[in-house]
């Protein structure tokens, strides 16, 4: 049983049914399809797609509150801003950028790294930063197999067999070079690239699951080049070129005899046996309003980071975490991105910005993670930077600088001077988790099925928010460099807004880890305790660095299934023993 | 002495029983049922999956709808009560258990050719389909077509009962070739023009317009039909639905689908080099000589370039060169040059979906353009795309995509 069929969902599926298991895929919104949704002659459709949100979860559905602090009534987002969650075969990974890193090694035991590099008291209190439980050599394997089902573009810096010039030198070491080789890059971020390099900085090509060329990936699926058609983000992919499980996965698992998928079919909670100790099956209402139990065997949970928390803590599987007491796991150590940028205007350059993907564009990580020594900074993390130029469609791109009236003939000609001559860096930055940001039920709000709605307690900490000013700084030392006529800088600042949209980045809320008392799941993505109950995605980040999360979660999504095929249906049990 | 003859009968006995049970034996009706896949007969006997060879699919024809009746064994609505030899009458001679004619929408004219031994395979594979209970009126057509007696006349003047004949001067693979190709396979029935009666008209295998849609011409002909194709791109479209020029779409898709995807390479490879070297068909048929692509100065030309490389370039290329896998070539595309733009004007108009097979499961589509691009337009683009990059072919009308249009719109 598999609750979801988005990237986890589908790479989950596929194996287990390769294994010889008869899966079910239970999905809550409609079953997508290139061919049938993603028309080339109407996809390009900006009202549509990007403002009035078609491939998003509908919040008449489904959707969270939220709050700041544990002060305050939450209250629900009627419509998304901060955040797309998706709907339907393909989940997120439909209207996604494509951008495709691996976490550096480092990550994967960030609290003791960190403790190791700078005093076994240097993480201050605000921080539940946590080691994940696994490490590169373990992960490196399923960051590969990821790569090759996307065909993600790219170039690497150092490789097994040595180290290149070109790619990334923060990067962990790799087995193999990206699938494809990277996208041609607009002059954007050929401009920002070149002035970076100036300074000393090592860009590299954005690693993108946009393919540059036509690529056959081992499931014998084929995706075509990108285009560079610039309605990327918010929309589906018409080319086939961006890389999602109806792209890559699903058009070769439905024909598989022994996988069947339910869509419209919403799961209601997971049931388990009289001591809490096996999952029985799963409960899911159809789009008739019928409930339905499906037995299983196994279940797995990969319903993206709310869907699973919310899901888990309604099935009453783990201990609901309190932040009064820090005790418990369902729900600890949500999350989030924090997106700084700075916009520049030129007078004398034109960027033709309708050129764009979501994933083209150009990097460096010198400011990311712990790639730079936190000594005296006051703050830990850090953040990717990057000029990646996503397409500049006619409603939303107004880059008119401040001062400009929002409406009438002035703005209309500021928007005429400025469209083709600004760009924009932006610095994609690390969110450490908190002991009081944390996902729980609303006690208020429920769904249209009587269900409590999921409950977002967030706020930035003064960790990320020093991080912030301090990146951004970086990045407008870069920016003046390129001798703009005027450049806005953007940090983040608090308190969390959820209104204008910053990242679909959430994570943590049923972390991996060591200690069943601080985690969830043990690094096989299997639940302390229930052992036939698989819960995956990017709900498993004990905190989130500079990097956009999804090559981490396929990696995790083939990291579970390898466990369950190779280890746990030879032995069915506790795969870790606490 | 008595014992010894009781011994010896009894062996005798033993004998026939075994000559008569090695027919049913496994290898004969795994056989049968390898030839059913060869003569694609789910094509028209499987309407509903879930009862294969049941009947139902109906068959639009000139003369009216035909619908292929039910072949499982079933008594009562089925084959149940026929013997191998009311079968074979109707394989290779047409006519069904009783005496009527069969309509020739049912490829006997091709199947005559078949084998006796293969003819008693597929039908003892057809003998072990689970019996479904359908009943099927075959014949819906309208009067006067309805008059089976009449088929005698068509068969007097179309249908040429024959045996296959190998020809002793060819290599064995080329009259494997022959024997698929013209029986079971029956590529004529579409590939082949149709006279006014609805037999093989001349020109055989040069193309005809079935169900809307272009079978295209599969002769050798360098320009219209396939002879720039190398024998292992056309087993590489027979056998996974595409290759670099084009996917299977329309009824093809059934085929490849149904048929072709499952075929033996040594199969695959025999029909390849059959059709590729046309030792099926009369040579003066093929045209020699590619004719002039029209001026680049052509004014349809001119506006159909600026509508390809707005709408359709993204995806075939500004060289008409497309991604192999993904987005058919359109330059020195045989299918392109065909006389008739049937096909072209059609996926450009509703778009089409490839084939999706288990060796190229991604099933790429050509999206429908006929909802924001006019007649005119339709008929630049495809004018343009027909002579441009080694392509050359007659210009296409706004009258031909009106005519389209409302075809479809009918369908």
């Amino acid at each position: 049983m598999v609750v979801g069929l988005g990237w986890a969902g589908a790479i989950i599926a596929n194996g287990l049914v390769d294994a010889g298991l008869s899966v079910v895929g239970v999905e809550r919104g409609p079953w997508r399809d290139t061919a049938k949704d993603f028309n080339i002659a109407s996809v390009t459709d900006e009202l549509r797609y990007s403002q009035r949100q078609e491939l998003m979860l509908r919040t008449a559905q489904n959707t969270i509150t939220m709050r700041n602090n544990p002060s305050q009534t939450a209250l629900p987002m009627r419509k998304w801003g901060s955040f797309h969650p998706g709907n339907g075969t393909g989940g997120a990974g439909n209207h996604w950028a494509g951008i495709t890193f691996r976490f550096q090694p480092e990550e994967f035991h960030l609290r003791s790294h960190l403790e190791e590099r700078y005093g076994a008291d240097s993480i201050p209190d605000e921080l539940s930063l946590q080691d994940w439980g696994t490490d590169w050599n373990e992960m490196e394997p399923h960051y590969d197999a990821f790569e090759k089902i996307a065909g993600t573009s790219g170039r690497a810096a150092n490789l097994i067999s040595g180290r290149q010039a070109g790619g990334n030198p923060f990067e962990g070491v790799r087995a193999n070079d990206y699938p494809t080789p990277p996208l041609k890059q607009p002059y954007s971020p050929t401009l920002f690239a070149d002035t970076a390099r100036e300074m000393g900085y090592k860009p590299f090509p954005v690693p993108s699951s946009l393919v540059s060329q036509t690529y056959t990936n081992p499931l014998g699926v084929t995706m075509g080049p990108c285009t560079f058609c610039g309605f990327c983000t918010n929309y589906g992919c018409a080319n086939y070129s961006k890389a999602s499980a109806i792209t890559t996965v699903l058009p070769a698992l439905i024909r598989k005899d022994n996988f069947e998928a339910r869509t419209h079919c919403e799961v209601l909670r997971v049931t388990t046996d009289s001591d809490g100790r096996r999952a029985t099956g799963i409960v899911y209402v159809d789009s008739a309003g019928r409930q339905w139990e499906q037995p299983a065997e196994i279940v797995v949970v990969a319903a993206f980071t709310f869907e699973n928390v919310r899901l888990m803590l309604m099935s009453g599987i783990g201990e609901a975490y309190d932040p009064a007491t820090r005790r418990g796991t369902t729900g600890r150590n949500y999350a989030y991105q924090t997106a700084n940028s700075v916009q520049l205007f030129f007078d004398d350059k034109n960027f033709n910005p309708f050129i764009g993907a979501g994933a083209v564009g150009m990097g460096i990580d010198e400011f990311n993670n712990d790639n730079f020594d936190h000594s005296g900074l006051g703050f830990f993390g850090g953040g990717s930077t990057r000029v990646t130029p996503i397409g500049a469609a006619p409603i939303q791109a107004r880059p008119t600088p401040p001062g400009t009236p929002r409406w009438g003939s002035q703005w209309k000609r500021a928007t005429v001077d400025n469209y083709a001559s600004t760009m924009s860096i932006g610095c994609e930055a690390s969110n450490y988790s908190s002991p009081n940001n944390y996902l729980s039920l609303d006690p208020t709000y429920r769904d249209r099925l009587g269900r409590p709605l999921l409950r977002i307690t967030f706020d930035f900490t003064d960790n990320d928010l020093k991080m912030a000013q301090y990146v951004t700084g970086k990045v407008v030392e870069i920016a003046k460099r390129m001798n703009p006529r005027q450049m806005i800088p953007s940090p983040r600042t608090g308190p969390w807004d959820g209104r204008p949209y910053q990242s679909s980045h959430v994570v943590g809320g049923f972390i991996m880890g060591v200690d069943p008392s601080t985690s969830s799941v043990n690094k096989y993505l299997q639940v302390w305790d229930v052992p036939n109950l698989f819960v995956v995605g990017a709900s498993a980040f004990p905190q989130n660095p500079g990097y956009n999360p999804t090559g981490t979660v396929g990696a995790l999504a083939f990291k579970a299934a390898d466990a369950i095929t190779k280890h746990y249906l030879r032995n069915p049990g506790e795969m870790i023993s606490t | 002495m008595k014992t010894l003859i009781g011994f010896t009968l009894l062996s005798l006995a033993g004998t026939a029983l075994t000559a008569q049970a090695a027919s049913t034996e496994y290898q004969d009706i795994e056989h049968g049922r390898y030839l059913s896949v060869l003569g694609d007969c789910a094509a028209c006997h499987t309407a509903n999956e879930e009862q294969p060879l049941a009947g139902g699919v109906s068959l639009e024809t000139p003369f009216g709808t035909l619908v292929a009746p039910n072949i499982t064994p079933d008594a009562e609505t089925g084959l149940g009560n026929w013997t191998f030899e009311d079968f074979k009458g109707t394989m290779t001679e047409g006519i069904g258990k009783g005496g009527y004619h069969l309509y020739p929408a049912m490829p006997y004219p091709a199947y005559t050719l078949m084998r006796d031994e293969d003819l008693r395979d597929l039908w003892a594979y057809l003998r072990t389909v689970s019996p479904v209970n359908h009943d099927v009126e075959a014949n819906q057509l309208p009067f006067p077509f309805n008059i089976r007696l009449a088929m005698m006349g068509w068969n007097w003047l179309n249908f040429d009962d024959r045996d296959f004949q190998p020809d002793p001067d060819r290599p064995d693979d080329i009259n494997r070739g022959a024997y698929l190709v013209e029986g079971l396979d029956h590529c004529g029935t579409c590939h082949t023009p149709r006279n006014f009666m609805g037999g093989d008209g001349d020109g055989k295998f040069t193309g005809a317009i079935v169900d809307d849609w272009l079978a295209p011409n599969i002769t050798p002909d360098p320009h219209k039909g396939i002879g720039g194709w190398s024998e292992d791109e056309l087993v590489e479209y027979l056998k996974t639905g595409g290759n670099r020029f084009d996917f299977a779409s329309g009824p093809m898709a059934d085929e490849v689908r149904h048929s072709s995807q499952y075929w033996t390479d040594d199969d695959l490879h025999a029909v390849a080099r059959y059709l590729l070297t046309g030792a099926g068909i009369d040579e003066t048929a093929s045209s020699a000589d590619a004719p002039e692509p029209l001026a680049q100065s052509n004014a349809q030309v001119q506006a159909g370039s600026k509508i390809y490389f707005d709408r359709c370039a993204g995806c075939h290329k500004t060289d008409g060169s497309g991604e192999n896998g993904m987005f058919p070539q359109l330059a020195e595309n045989p299918l392109i040059n065909n006389d008739n733009a049937s096909s072209l004007i059609r996926v450009v108009l509703a778009g089409s979906r490839a084939v999706d097979t288990d060796a190229k499961p991604t099933a790429p589509a050509m999206p429908a353009f006929g909802w924001d691009l006019s007649d005119d337009q339709i008929a630049n683009v495809v004018t343009f795309v027909r002579n441009s990059w080694g392509n050359a072919a007659p210009t296409v009308s706004a009258g031909d995509v009106a005519e389209m249009r409302k075809a479809l719109q009918g369908e």
